[in-house]
């Protein structure tokens, strides 16, 4: 049995009084694998993300974190092993300062200061924040952020991490970091995002939604390169996929140096 | 900036204060809140017209802050920023409570503006005090302190996310005003029409956040106990800091130390 398969079965949702929402949603996720989730504003990706943890429960169809679907029974256990990383980092650091925030996660799991405390700690190093520790979240730049968001997430050991657009407003030195970060994690990853050109770099995987519904899911460089299907879905190639608007060089012509 | 973004993000300046590493800054967060309790009670509980007998009550904030190397003008000032509602209570005063009850020379001074006096006076003390508590404990050390002293958690809670989000929402208002602002060009000040719906729009952003916020609090298994990591134990300069200063408000309370070296003075020539 493993916990890190995420699995939706013809997942159904709307939202009170509107016809958006998602329909039909199908997909299954292996271990250790990372997609990108993409799609225009408003074609339901935060939708299906809130989902993955039990914050919306679906109208009909269901999701599974391991073998089991969610259910009100095991949305704690559910929640223990699905991070997720929210859009707004001051949304996600509640605490005094980044210690406590970091430990917030441990210490619901039921351990002990101390060891609460050592896996914080851990976490924070991970992502390169240990010299934050004692600082007020208010207090750090938008890239520690979104770091130590990361960080109190990793704290609580999940087997799936699940991002909403992990790399906007970052400066390109950030989000290069966070790339690389992101690289050197193992877990089972779900990234929904606007920035393709680190999906390019960081999910084999991708699936596009538009209007609710995928309408692609495959290799991420497959689908890149499918024209109609990019423009049917509202999305535009990443920068590095298209022509040199300046020097007009056509990268599908060019020669790898 | 506007005046509120100069005078709210300000408060954070104490936080920064609350950082340091002097002996007021090392004591135990619930020594240094119960004492400034007993100081504002003590201050509180005095005559309506004592003015001579508050004024060395001085030394409790005065010797906080010469020994924590805080700088009393921050102070000054911010307590110059709220003195208005103070001097609103006692107003008044001079008109209602007119019986004279000194004399310099000729000049009869009524016991109003006496008590009008003796009002700011106490304001100064007490609400000076409460600031140095923040400067040298932190707004999180007293909240601490508070849920030790069996505070109900929910108060604690509250406090603690109302000063964590204070400055997200201030800083929404005023990015929202600024805008305002840009686009009024001329126009000073906010219609009451623009006013109504920039107030509703930040009570539903607020409500917004808010709900994200329990999202990502129950995302890492929230269940309505918060757990800081803070322990802290009394040591015996604590109780000395707390014994040593409740006995020297007693004697300030009991006795009229500057009446008393007055006739002292007057007794002796």
């Amino acid at each position: 049995m493993s916990h890190h398969i995420v699995k939706a079965d013809t997942l159904c949702y709307s939202y009170p009084a509107t016809d958006c929402g998602i329909h039909n949603i199908s997909f299954s996720i292996t271990h250790g694998e990372s997609v990108a989730l993409v799609g225009e504003n408003g074609a339901g990706k935060s939708t299906l993300l809130h989902h993955l943890n039990g914050f919306l429960q679906p109208d009909s169809g269901s999701v599974s974190i391991g073998d089991y679907p969610i259910t009100q029974k095991n949305l704690k256990a559910v929640r223990r092993s699905v991070g997720m990383v929210f859009q707004d980092p001051d949304d996600q650091l509640f605490m005094p300062t980044v210690l406590d925030d970091v430990c917030f996660g441990p210490l619901n799991l039921g351990l002990a200061p101390d060891s609460a405390k050592n896996a914080a700690l851990h976490a924070l190093e991970r992502v390169g924040a240990a010299h934050l520790v004692d600082r007020p979240p208010y207090r750090l730049s938008g890239g520690e952020k979104r770091s130590v968001a990361i960080a109190t997430v990793l704290a609580m050991s999940p087997d799936v991490l699940i991002m909403d657009e992990p790399s906007s407003n970052l400066d390109p030195r950030a989000r290069q970091r966070l790339i690389k970060l992101l690289m050197s994690f193992k877990h089972t990853k779900i990234i929904a995002t606007h920035d393709l050109d680190m999906a390019v770099d960081l999910c084999e995987r991708t699936i596009v939604l538009h209007k609710g519904k995928i309408t692609a899911d495959g290799a991420t460089l497959d689908i890149f390169q499918n024209d109609t299907l990019m423009n049917e879905s509202g999305l535009i190639k990443p920068l590095r996929m298209q022509g040199c608007s300046i020097c007009g060089q056509d990268p599908e012509r060019a020669e790898s140096p | 900036m506007t005046f509120l973004e100069r005078n709210f993000l300000d408060i954070r300046n104490l936080d920064l204060m609350a950082r340091g590493d002097s002996w007021p800054h090392r004591l135990d967060p619930r020594v240094k809140v119960l004492t400034t309790m007993i100081f504002i009670i003590t201050v509180v509980s005095m005559d309506k017209y004592s003015i001579s007998q508050l004024i060395p009550f001085a030394v409790f904030p005065v010797s906080l802050l010469a020994a924590s190397g805080l700088p009393p003008g921050y102070f000054l000032k911010k307590i110059l920023l709220v003195s208005p509602f103070a001097l609103m209570v006692g107003l008044f005063n001079p008109l209602l409570d007119q019986t004279i009850l000194l004399h310099i020379g000729s000049l009869g001074i009524s016991g109003g503006w006496i008590s009008l006096v003796s009002i700011m006076l106490r304001f100064t003390l007490t609400v000076g005090a409460a600031l140095i508590l923040i400067g040298i404990t932190s707004f999180n050390g007293i909240c601490l302190a508070l849920e030790k002293f069996r505070v109900p958690k929910v108060f604690v809670v509250q406090l603690l996310f109302l000063y964590r989000y204070i400055f997200v929402l201030l800083d929404e208002a005023s990015r929202m005003s600024r805008a305002r602002s840009l686009r009024s060009l001329d126009i000073k000040g906010p219609g009451i029409k623009t006013f109504g719906s920039m107030a509703g729009n930040l009570l539903l952003r607020a409500t917004g956040r808010a709900e994200r916020i329990h999202l990502a609090m129950l995302c890492r298994g929230f269940d309505g106990n918060i757990h800081t990591m803070n322990s802290s134990s009394l040591y015996l300069k604590d109780i000395l800091f707390l014994l040593g200063w409740t006995v020297v408000f007693y004697l300030l309370r009991t006795y009229n130390f500057p009446e008393l070296i007055g006739n002292g003075v007057l007794n002796f020539t």
